[in-house]
């Protein structure tokens, strides 16, 4: 279903994990996201598409509360997060893995990790240093070294790590793969995979076409800032069309 | 001979005194990006609170721990209910705590008069001791003692614990702390109140060595901002090797080129900013 113009949607599905619904967010003067809506399901990956400054990383800001939207709700699980701090939406269950991993440098792996640590009620196999260190083998080792001193695809799975420490009840990925060598993208590609496995539900930002369509279930195209496509990720994957007018690809 | 060491020990001691009032001014500026400009303040009505309480209590320690936590009180309400108010706002900031800094001194003025007042040197400290035919006075070793310990206390409070991880990340990239959760105003008024009080108990703690008087508290905060300012922004450790620095210049510069005190203080701190702009210690912040 191609949707110019989404209208806001009354009632999010009663499964919707995360709904956002008809969100403007601004940067001073200038308006970034138009009307946005979309929502993703428990237990899916949602793709969120779209060419560089289509406002993919401004939703995400919004949505952890870095940028509040000047209208529209965001609702977790039914609740509302709109206008809470960021380590409030956190608190309520968000996790996020920002563009440019944003580690902490002057901390140890273990630190990082340590400081990110959040019980939550209701998870049956929580994430603990443990888990996480079985997930990516290679943070084990370096569990004393200071994050800035990782190489940056130990840097990703850090910051992703970080991320499950909080035992998220949606995960938030903003371009996972970016500046990755390729063998590393393909690691961090199976990783959200055996996340979504696991059940967790991810929004994921992706540069990486490929990557996002073999992982999503749901796609969201924004352009300039507006909800362009809404749908299943087989109306996206062979309709070339939409994809060279969306994401100017190929 | 006698001069050289009794003007280390000084040094030692002032340095160890700056220590405690740099090192929540360091903390404080490095988390929450506050040049809080009432630190100085702090350590002088440190200073006189515990003038107050050492008539009802004779015990310097005990003042010193009461005095300490009223301003530690005091300053974790003006961070609560004004300085979070004007985050982001540097300007604000520096006109509102430039201007408590003011308010107390008036304060002070008008509570314990314009008078300089002596402390007692505690008991048992107050009489030099010998160590290799060298007279010390003893209580400016305690005054080291105590700075090595609160050293020692605060560094394995931020590198030991949990709480002191969660400040560095703080420091490190504030607003990521956030998105994971940290609960970053907590820990604001955390370490404010931290650094309050460290200033707070370091005023009365310097008081038989340099007493209560009115311009105490501009007397130290410049001597904080240059520690600071070469040590590196929210480093402890800058903040304790930068204090001794600046003991060791400043007292000597003192003695031996009276009129020069001020270059002699100012010229390594440009030195330093000019070759290492975040300072001996510093690192880069988000």
């Amino acid at each position: 279903m191609v949707t110019e113009g989404l209208t806001r949607l009354a009632t999010p599905p009663v499964n919707a994990a995360l709904a956002v619904s008809g969100i403007n967010a601004l940067y001073g003067d200038s308006h970034v996201l138009h009307e946005v809506s979309f929502t993703l399901n428990s237990g899916r990956v949602l793709a969120l598409l779209g060419r560089n400054g289509a406002g993919k990383t401004t939703c995400m800001s919004s949505i952890i509360g870095f940028l509040p939207p000047r209208d529209g709700e965001i609702r977790l699980f039914g609740e509302t997060i709109t206008r809470l701090s960021p380590e409030a939406i956190s608190r309520k269950g968000i996790g996020f893995v920002p563009q440019g991993r944003r580690v902490f440098a002057s901390l140890t792996v273990r630190e990082n990790l340590d400081v990110a640590r959040q019980s939550r009620a209701g998870v049956a196999v929580p994430w603990t240093l443990d888990r996480v260190c079985d997930l990516f083998p290679r943070l084990r080792e370096r569990l004393h070294q200071h994050a800035g001193s990782l190489s940056g695809g130990e840097q990703q799975m850090l910051a992703i790590a970080r991320a499950l420490m909080g035992n998220p009840r949606v995960l938030l990925m903003d371009e996972p793969s970016e500046g990755l060598a390729p063998l590393i993208v393909t690691e961090v590609g199976r990783t959200i995979a055996r996340l979504k496995e696991a059940g967790q539900s991810i929004v994921l930002v992706e540069q990486n076409l490929k990557l996002a369509l073999d992982l999503a279930d749901d796609v969201v195209m924004l352009n300039t800032g507006r909800v362009v496509f809404s749908g299943g990720v087989d109306e996206v994957r062979n309709n070339e069309a939409l994809l060279t007018q969306h994401l100017g690809v190929f | 001979m006698q001069f050289w060491v009794i003007q280390t020990l000084n040094s030692l001691a002032l340095g160890g005194l700056l220590f405690l009032l740099a090192a929540g001014f360091s903390l404080i500026f490095g988390l929450m990006r506050i040049a809080n400009l009432t630190h100085g303040a702090y350590y002088m009505l440190g200073a006189y609170i515990g003038v107050s309480i050492l008539k009802v209590i004779p015990n310097l320690w005990v003042a010193a721990l009461l005095g300490g936590l009223t301003v530690a009180v005091f300053g974790g309400l003006v961070e609560r209910f004004i300085l979070r108010k004007l985050a982001g706002n540097e300007l604000g900031q520096v006109l509102v705590t430039l201007g408590f800094a003011y308010i107390i001194a008036d304060f002070c003025l008008v509570v314990w008069g314009g008078d300089p007042i002596p402390v007692p040197t505690p008991e048992g400290l107050d009489s030099p001791i010998e160590i290799a035919g060298f007279m010390f006075p003893a209580y400016r070793l305690a005054v080291v003692a105590i700075a090595l310990a609160t050293g020692v206390a605060l560094y394995l409070l931020m590198e030991r614990t949990r709480l002191g991880a969660m400040i560095r990340a703080g420091v490190d990239d504030m607003q990521m702390a956030r998105a994971v959760g940290i609960p970053v105003s907590r820990l604001f008024t955390i370490v404010f109140c931290l650094g309050s009080a460290l200033a707070g108990a370091g005023g009365i703690l310097g008081g038989p060595i340099m007493s209560a008087y009115p311009g105490l508290d501009f007397d130290m905060l410049p001597l904080a901002l240059i520690v600071v300012i070469l040590g590196g922004v929210g480093s402890l450790i800058g903040a304790f090797v930068g204090s001794f620095i600046i003991g060791f210049v400043y007292t000597f510069g003192i003695a031996l080129f009276p009129q020069f005190a001020y270059v002699i203080l100012f010229l390594p701190m440009i030195v330093v900013i000019a070759f290492r702009p975040r300072g001996l210690f510093g690192r880069q912040v988000a």
